[in-house]
C-alpha cells in the first residue's frame, strides 16, 4: 500500500469513528430525554390533573399559539335538518345521578360572583329568544354525530340578563346540581354566537340522558365541554376546575 | 483504488435521524387516540379482510384506555414532526438538493425498471446517480405524505378554525380516514425502506451517517480495464492524491 491509500483509509476510519460516535452520544441522549419523559412526574392534582407536567405544561402553551387563530367570525358549519341523526349517541352519564335530582325543583344558578347570585327557571329561558343549530358534534374520542339541538345563545342570554361586565372576565364555569361534572370555558369559545344552552333536540324537549332540563351545546369545544344538566353558571378570571382536564385531557379542547 | 464520494448533507442526515424517533412517537401516540374510536377495516362485499386493529394488537402493545395521554403526546411531537420536516425542506430548496430528489420525466417509466430489477426480474439496471427513479419517487411521495399528515392532522385538530382545510380534505370524517391511511403508508414504506437499506449495504447505510461513500475507481481516469494491475500505469501525470 501506498502512502495514497493508506491517506484514503484513515480518513475513512476517521470519518465514519466520529460521526458513529456522534450518532450513538446523540442516540443515547435523545433515548434519555424520552425515559425523562415518558418517567416525568404527574401534575399535582388542582384546576387540571393526571398528566405528565412537563406534558401539561406543553398542552397550555400550545392552547395559546391555537388562540390566536380563534375568530368568533369562524362558525361551524350547520347542516339541513334531515341531516341529524335521529338516534342520537350518548357517551356519558356522569353527573347524571338521579338521587337528590328532582326535575320539577330545578333551578339555574348564574353566580355574578361569590356574592352576587341570580336563580332562573325554565320558564325563563324559554321566554328567551330560540335559536336552533344542526352541526357535526364531535367526540374528543374520534367519533362525530350531525345533531339537532336547539335553546337560547349564551350571547343571548348574556345580553337579557346584562352580564356584560361578567364577560370581561377570562372564564366561564359551569357545573351540574351535584357538582360531579363541571367544565371551564374560555369567554372567547363561551361566547361563540353558536354557543347554545340547549333544551330541545330533534324539536323535543330534552331527555334525562341527554341533559334535561338544560345542557351547553358548544361546538366549538370537543364533547367533553359540553356538559349535560346545567346547576350554575359561574365567571372568574382564573380557570374554573373541568373534569376530564383534571383526567389528563388538555383544558382548552377546543376545535 | 478506494475513493470518498460525498453522498449525503450533514442537514439530510441530521432530519431523516431525527425524523425517526419523533415518527416513531407520533405513530405510537396515534395508536393510543385512534383505540378509542378505531372503526376502521378494509371492507369488501360484506367481507372484512383487515380489521384496524384486532382486540390483540390493542393489547400487545398496551394501547388501550391512553387517549388522554395520547393526545398529549401527540400534541407535543407535532411540533417537532412539522419544524423537522420544514427544516428539511428548506435545506432541499436552498441547496438545490432538490434536483436529485424530485422525479424527473423518464422517472416513473425507469422506476418500473428498477422494481423488476429488485425482484430480480430484470438484470440491468437504468442509471443510479444519488437516487434512482424509484428512489426519487418513493422519497418524493415521503415527504408530500408527511406534509400530507400535517394538513389532514390541522383538518381535524381545528376543523373550525381551519374549517377550509378541512374542506380541502374532503370534510371532518374523510381527512381522519386519510389521517390514519398516510400512517399506515409510513409503515408500509418503513418496511420495505429496511429492507432495501439491507440489501444495499453498509456503504450505502453508512452514507446516510457518516455522509461519505467509498468507491473503488481507477488510480487513472479511463483505465478501468486495468485497475487491478497497477503496474500497468505507464502515465506518470496521473492524479497525485
Amino acid at each position: 500500500m501506498d502512502q495514497k491509500t493508506n491517506t484514503v483509509e484513515q480518513k475513512i476510519k476517521r470519518r465514519s469513528f466520529i460521526s458513529f460516535a456522534t450518532f450513538a452520544v446523540l442516540s443515547g441522549a435523545a433515548f434519555g430525554g424520552w425515559k425523562w419523559l415518558y418517567n416525568s412526574p404527574k401534575e399535582e392534582a388542582g384546576i387540571t390533573a393526571r398528566a405528565r407536567v412537563p406534558l401539561r405544561k406543553a398542552m397550555n402553551k400550545t392552547e395559546v399559539f391555537f388562540r390566536n387563530f380563534f375568530s368568533g367570525n369562524h362558525l361551524v358549519k350547520t347542516y339541513p335538518k334531515d341531516r341529524a341523526a335521529q338516534k342520537v349517541r350518548v357517551n356519558s352519564m356522569i353527573g347524571l345521578e338521579k338521587e337528590g335530582f328532582n326535575p320539577e325543583e330545578w333551578e339555574l344558578t348564574v353566580a355574578k360572583s361569590k356574592d352576587d347570585v341570580f336563580k332562573l327557571k325554565m320558564e325563563d329561558i324559554r321566554a328567551l329568544p330560540k335559536t336552533e343549530i344542526i352541526f357535526d358534534f364531535k367526540c374528543v374520542e374520534g367519533w362525530d354525530q350531525i345533531q339537532h339541538w336547539a335553546g337560547v345563545r349564551f350571547i343571548d342570554f348574556i345580553a337579557h340578563y346584562q352580564l356584560e361586565n361578567e364577560t370581561r372576565m377570562q372564564y366561564v364555569g359551569m357545573k351540574t346540581p351535584n357538582s360531579k361534572y363541571y367544565v371551564g370555558l374560555d369567554m372567547a369559545s363561551a361566547l361563540h354566537p353558536q354557543t347554545i344552552l340547549a333544551y330541545e333536540m330533534n324539536d323535543k324537549p330534552l331527555t334525562s340522558e341527554h341533559g334535561a332540563p338544560l345542557r351547553l351545546i358548544i361546538p366549538v369545544k370537543y364533547g367533553i365541554k359540553n356538559l349535560k344538566r346545567i346547576g350554575t353558571i359561574s365567571f372568574s378570571d382564573k380557570r374554573p376546575g373541568d373534569f376530564w382536564a383534571r383526567h389528563g385531557y388538555d383544558y382548552y379542547s377546543g376545535l | 483504488m478506494k475513493v470518498i464520494k460525498e453522498k449525503h448533507a450533514l442537514a439530510m442526515r441530521w432530519t431523516h435521524w431525527v425524523n425517526f424517533p419523533i415518527l416513531a412517537i407520533m405513530i405510537w401516540s396515534g395508536l393510543l387516540i385512534y383505540w378509542a374510536h378505531g372503526v376502521y377495516s378494509i371492507t369488501l362485499f360484506g367481507h372484512t379482510f383487515v380489521k384496524f386493529f384486532p382486540d390483540w394488537f390493542y393489547q400487545f402493545f398496551n394501547l388501550r384506555r391512553r387517549l388522554a395521554e395520547g393526545m398529549a403526546f401527540h400534541f407535543l411531537f407535532m411540533w417537532f414532526f412539522a419544524v423537522n420536516g420544514f427544516l428539511y425542506v428548506l435545506y432541499t430548496i436552498i441547496s438545490g438538493a432538490w434536483r436529485e430528489l424530485i422525479p424527473k420525466k423518464s422517472s416513473f417509466k425507469e422506476a418500473w425498471l428498477v422494481v423488476l430489477h429488485d425482484l430480480h426480474i430484470r438484470k440491468t439496471l437504468p442509471p443510479q446517480n444519488k437516487y434512482n427513479a424509484a428512489q426519487r419517487i418513493a422519497y418524493t411521495a415521503i415527504i408530500v405524505m408527511g406534509f400530507g399528515s400535517l394538513v389532514t392532522g390541522l383538518a381535524i385538530y381545528k376543523p373550525v378554525q381551519f374549517y377550509w382545510i378541512t374542506w380541502l380534505c374532503g370534510g371532518y370524517g374523510f381527512a381522519r380516514i386519510l389521517h390514519f391511511a398516510l400512517t399506515i403508508g409510513y409503515v408500509l414504506f418503513f418496511v420495505i425502506h429496511i429492507v432495501q437499506v439491507i440489501l444495499a449495504g453498509w456503504n450505502n447505510f453508512r452514507s446516510v451517517i457518516a455522509g461519505f461513500e467509498v468507491l473503488q475507481e481507477p488510480a487513472v481516469p479511463g483505465l478501468e480495464q486495468i485497475q487491478d494491475e497497477p503496474n500497468l500505469i505507464t502515465d506518470p501525470s496521473g492524479p497525485k492524491d
